[in-house]
C-alpha cells in the first residue's frame, strides 16, 4: 500500500489543525451553522437524523493493521452517544414499525454503536460521534496517516480504484500510482473546492472493470494503444441518484502523461457551466447529457489551451510517476516453510479444515487468484446476520488487525461490496486462516452470493434517506440463511439505498431495493436488470423498476417471488452450472420476474 | 498574502473598474486599461469565481487587481489567493487576525496554482 512521505505526514497534520481551529470558532459564534457546515463537510463531518456522521477517506481501499486498530479505538472511545439520545433514536426508530419475515422473526431497528461502516466507495463511517470531540478524532486520524479530506462536499471526492489494483491476474497496469497522482492534485484544489456538485473519480487497470466506471463523474480506464503505450480511456458524465446515466466516452485514448490536464479541463469546464440553480441537475452528468458534443468540444479546447498557453504544468513526468509508485511498496514475503512440531500442527489445522464442507465453500467463494501464483486474495465477509451490511464493530476491527498481521503482511482492504479482503496471503496459510476467520464470524462463504448485499445505513441514521435499508437487508439475510438454498442461487447482486441518492448502488443492482416515501410511510421500488460493468453483470447499465413501489412487509416476499422465477426459468449453461440470474433474466426479459413480483402484492391478493 | 479590504470602504479614486458577472467567459472579456477586475460570490460556495480569477491571471496574464466581492469569509481567502486573488472585501463580522493565521498553516501544497504555477512534484 502507499506509503506517506514526511510532507504527507505534515499535510494531514496542518489539515487536522486547520479543523480544529474552524471548529473552535464556529464554538466561540465566529461562524455560524451555514458557514462552518461546508468547512466540516469537507473533512467528513455530517449532521444526521440524531447525530454527526464522520466519513474517514481509505484511498483504494488500502489499510494497515495499525490503522484499522486506530479506527477500532475510534469506535470503541468515540463513536458512543450520550444514554438519552440513544434511547431517543431508538424509540422513535421503533416507531417505524417491523419488517415481518416469512416463516422468521419480525425484524425491527436495533441501534448499535461503537462500531465503524465501510461503504461502497471504500471509506469508513461512524455514527456517534459527537462534534465537539470531532477534532481530537481528526488528530488521532492524523496520527495514523488518516483523515476526511473532501469525502464530502462538492469538491472532488476520496479516489476509488478497484479492489484488486496491482495484484490482479488480469491487470493491464496498476492504477494505484495514477490514482494516487490524481489524489494528490485535487487535494485542497483551490480552484475545485466549491463545484456544482460532488464530483467522483474511478480508476480501473484490469481488463475487467470492477470500479463500476460507467457509474462515475469521471471512469479511467487502464488501456494500451497499438503501438503498447499506456494510457486511460476516458468516461465523463456516469452517475446515479434520480436520474442514472452512463459516462460518455470522451477519450478513446489519452497518453497517461496528460492525465492531470485532461481532467482539470474536464472540470473546469463543469465548474464555469454547471447547473447551480436546482441541486438535482447539478452533477455533471446532466451537463454531459444536455451540451453533448458542445461539452466535449469545450473540454478538448480548455485542454488545448492549457498545454498551449499555460504551458501543461501538470504534465506528469516519468520521475513522478516513479517516485509515486515507489511510494506503493509491495510487502517481502517469504516463502513458508514449516518444520517439527509447526509442520505437525499444520497438518491437523489442515486436516481439520478439508473435513469441514464449509471450507470449500470458503474457498469457493472467499478465495480469488493472486497475480502472485503462490499467493491468494481473501475476502473476509461482513455480511452476517444481527449486523448491517459492512458493519465492523471495535473488536471485529482488532481482529481484522490480527489477521492481517498474521496473514497478510499487516494489509487489509476495503472493497466496494462492504467488505474487508487480505491481500498478501499465502496459499499454504488458507486453512490456518479459516481456522481464525471463522471463530471470528468472518469466514462465512456468501461472497458474491445474494446476503452478500450493499446496503446504505438508510433512514435510521441518515437525514436524507426516505426510508430504512437495514431492517430489509436483515429481513433478506433472515429468510437467505441456507446456503445451500444460496448457492443454489448462485452470483447475484442485490442492492439497497435508502433514498435515490443511491448510496447503496441499487441502479447497479441485478435486484434493486429503493427507499421511497409516500404519505410519510416506508415504501420500497424494485428494480431488475442493473449492471455494475463486471464481467458477471455486463456493460453499466440501470435496472429497471417492475411497477408501483412495495410496503416493507411486501419486500422480502417479492424478492422471493422473483428468485422463484429465476429458479423456474434457467437453464443449464456451458460450464455445467446454471445460468446465471442476471444471464436468466437477459435471456427472457423483465416480463415474468415483473409478473411474480406484481403478483406477490398483498393487497392485489387480497382484491383479486 | 491577500489584502484585506474593509467592509463598507469608500471606492479607490481614478480605478477602472470591471465587474465581472459569474456567468461571463473570463478568456473573451476586453481587460485593456482595467485596473481591478472585481468577482463576485454570490454565495461563499458558489465557485464560479475561482476559475475566473484563475483564467484572468493565469491564461490572461491580467496584472492588475483582482478582487473578492460579496459572501467572503475567512476560510475562502487562501485558495482565492492561490488562484489569483489580490485583494478581497470581507464580508461583516469577520476577524481579520484570524485570517492570518489561515496564511501560515500549509507549508505548501500539491497541485500547482496561479501564484506557483508548478506543481509540489515539478519544485522538488
Amino acid at each position: 500500500m502507499y506509503r506517506y512521505t514526511d510532507f504527507d505526514r505534515q499535510f494531514v497534520r496542518a489539515r487536522a489543525d486547520q479543523y480544529r481551529d474552524q471548529l473552535e470558532r464556529w464554538q466561540a459564534g465566529k461562524l455560524s451553522d451555514d458557514e462552518f457546515k461546508p468547512l466540516r463537510l469537507q473533512n467528513g463531518w455530517y449532521v444526521q437524523r440524531y447525530a454527526p456522521m464522520l466519513r474517514v477517506a481509505v484511498p483504494y481501499g488500502e489499510i494497515s493493521s495499525l490503522q484499522l486498530r486506530a479506527l477500532a479505538k475510534i469506535a470503541r472511545d468515540y463513536d458512543q452517544p450520550d444514554t438519552a439520545l440513544l434511547a431517543e433514536a431508538q424509540h422513535k426508530q421503533l416507531a417505524l414499525g417491523e419488517v415481518p419475515v416469512p416463516g422468521g422473526a419480525p425484524v425491527g431497528t436495533k441501534l448499535q454503536t461503537g462500531y465503524g461502516h465501510f461503504t461502497t466507495r471504500t471509506n469508513v463511517q461512524y455514527n456517534w460521534i459527537p462534534l465537539h470531540k470531532s477534532a481530537d478524532v481528526m488528530d488521532l486520524l492524523a496520527s495514523v496517516n488518516m483523515h476526511g479530506i473532501q469525502t464530502s462536499g462538492n469538491t472532488i471526492r476520496n479516489i476509488t480504484t478497484e479492489e484488486l489494483a496491482g495484484i490482479a491476474p488480469d491487470e493491464v497496469a496498476d492504477p494505484r500510482p495514477f490514482a494516487e497522482i490524481l489524489r494528490q492534485w485535487s487535494t485542497l484544489h483551490p480552484e475545485f473546492a466549491f463545484l456544482p456538485r460532488k464530483f467522483k473519480v474511478a480508476l480501473n487497470g484490469a481488463e475487467e472493470d470492477r470500479a463500476a466506471l460507467g457509474w462515475y463523474d469521471i471512469g479511467l480506464q487502464l488501456v494500451r494503444s497499438e503501438a503498447g503505450e499506456l494510457g486511460f480511456k476516458v468516461r465523463v458524465g456516469g452517475g446515479m441518484g434520480r436520474t442514472p446515466i452512463i459516462g460518455t466516452v470522451v477519450r478513446e485514448f489519452l497518453p497517461w502523461q496528460h492525465l492531470l490536464t485532461y481532467v482539470e479541463a474536464c472540470i473546469r469546464v463543469y465548474n464555469e457551466y454547471g447547473r447551480r440553480d436546482n441541486l438535482w441537475k447539478a452533477r455533471i452528468k446532466v451537463l454531459v447529457k444536455a451540451e453533448g458534443q458542445r461539452y466535449i468540444d469545450k473540454v478538448e479546447e480548455e485542454f488545448r489551451q492549457i498545454v498551449e498557453v499555460d504551458g501543461a504544468p501538470h504534465t506528469i513526468t516519468q520521475a513522478e510517476y516513479d517516485r509515486v509508485q515507489a511510494c506503493f511498496v509491495n510487502p517481502p514475503l517469504a516463502p513458508r516453510t514449516r518444520q517439527g512440531a509447526d509442520a505437525r500442527l499444520h497438518e491437523i489445522v489442515r486436516a481439520d479444515a478439508e473435513a469441514d464442507p464449509q471450507y470449500r465453500r470458503w474457498l469457493q467463494r472467499n478465495v480469488r487468484a493472486h497475480r502472485d501464483p503462490a499467493l491468494r486474495v481473501v475476502t473476509l465477509s461482513f455480511k452476517r446476520l444481527g449486523q448491517a451490511p459492512g458493519d465492523a464493530t471495535a473488536e471485529q476491527l482488532e481482529t481484522a488487525a490480527e489477521l492481517a498481521d498474521q496473514f497478510s503482511a499487516a494489509e487489509a482492504r476495503i472493497t466496494h461490496e462492504q467488505n474487508l479482503i487480505l491481500p498478501w496471503v499465502h496459499a499454504q496459510d488458507l486453512p490456518a486462516l479459516y481456522a481464525t476467520a471463522r471463530k471470528a464470524g468472518l469466514a462465512r462463504p456468501n461472497i458474491g452470493l445474494l446476503t452478500d448485499m450493499i446496503a446504505c445505513p438508510g433512514g435510521d441514521f441518515c437525514s436524507l434517506a426516505n426510508a430504512r435499508s437495514l431492517p430489509i437487508a436483515e429481513a433478506i439475510t433472515q429468510r437467505f440463511q441456507d446456503l445451500d438454498e444460496e448457492f443454489d442461487l448462485g452470483d447475484i447482486r442485490l442492492n439497497i439505498s435508502g433514498c435515490i441518492n443511491s448510496c447503496g448502488h441499487h441502479h447497479a443492482g441485478h435486484i434493486g431495493i429503493l427507499g421511497v416515501d409516500k404519505d410519510g410511510k416506508e415504501w420500497y421500488q424494485v428494480t431488475l436488470g442493473g449492471a455494475d460493468g463486471t464481467d458477471l453483470s455486463g456493460p453499466a447499465l440501470p435496472g429497471k423498476v417492475v411497477g408501483p413501489s412495495f410496503s416493507a412487509a411486501e419486500v422480502p416476499v417479492v424478492i422471493e417471488a422473483v428468485l422463484d422465477t429465476y429458479r423456474q426459468l434457467r437453464q443449464p449453461a456451458a460450464n455445467g452450472r446454471a445460468e446465471t440470474f442476471i444471464a436468466t433474466l437477459r435471456r427472457v426479459g423483465m416480463d415474468p420476474f415483473k409478473a411474480a413480483a406484481n403478483g406477490a402484492r398483498f393487497v392485489e391478493r387480497e382484491t383479486a | 498574502m491577500i489584502r484585506l479590504i474593509a467592509a463598507g470602504s469608500p471606492p479607490e479614486e481614478n480605478q477602472n473598474v470591471l465587474v465581472l458577472p459569474n456567468d461571463v467567459d473570463a478568456l473573451d472579456v476586453p481587460l485593456e486599461g482595467v485596473d481591478r477586475i472585481e468577482l463576485d460570490f454570490p454565495r461563499f460556495t458558489d465557485g464560479r469565481a475561482f476559475t475566473q480569477a484563475r483564467l484572468l491571471r493565469q491564461r490572461r496574464r491580467f496584472g492588475g487587481d483582482i478582487r473578492a466581492t460579496g459572501d467572503v469569509g475567512i476560510d475562502q481567502l487562501v485558495q482565492m489567493h492561490r488562484v489569483g486573488f489580490s485583494s478581497a472585501v470581507l464580508k461583516e463580522g469577520q476577524d481579520p487576525a484570524d485570517a492570518e493565521r489561515q496564511f501560515a498553516r500549509f507549508q505548501a501544497f500539491y497541485q500547482g496554482d496561479a501564484v506557483e504555477t508548478a506543481p509540489l512534484f515539478a519544485r522538488r
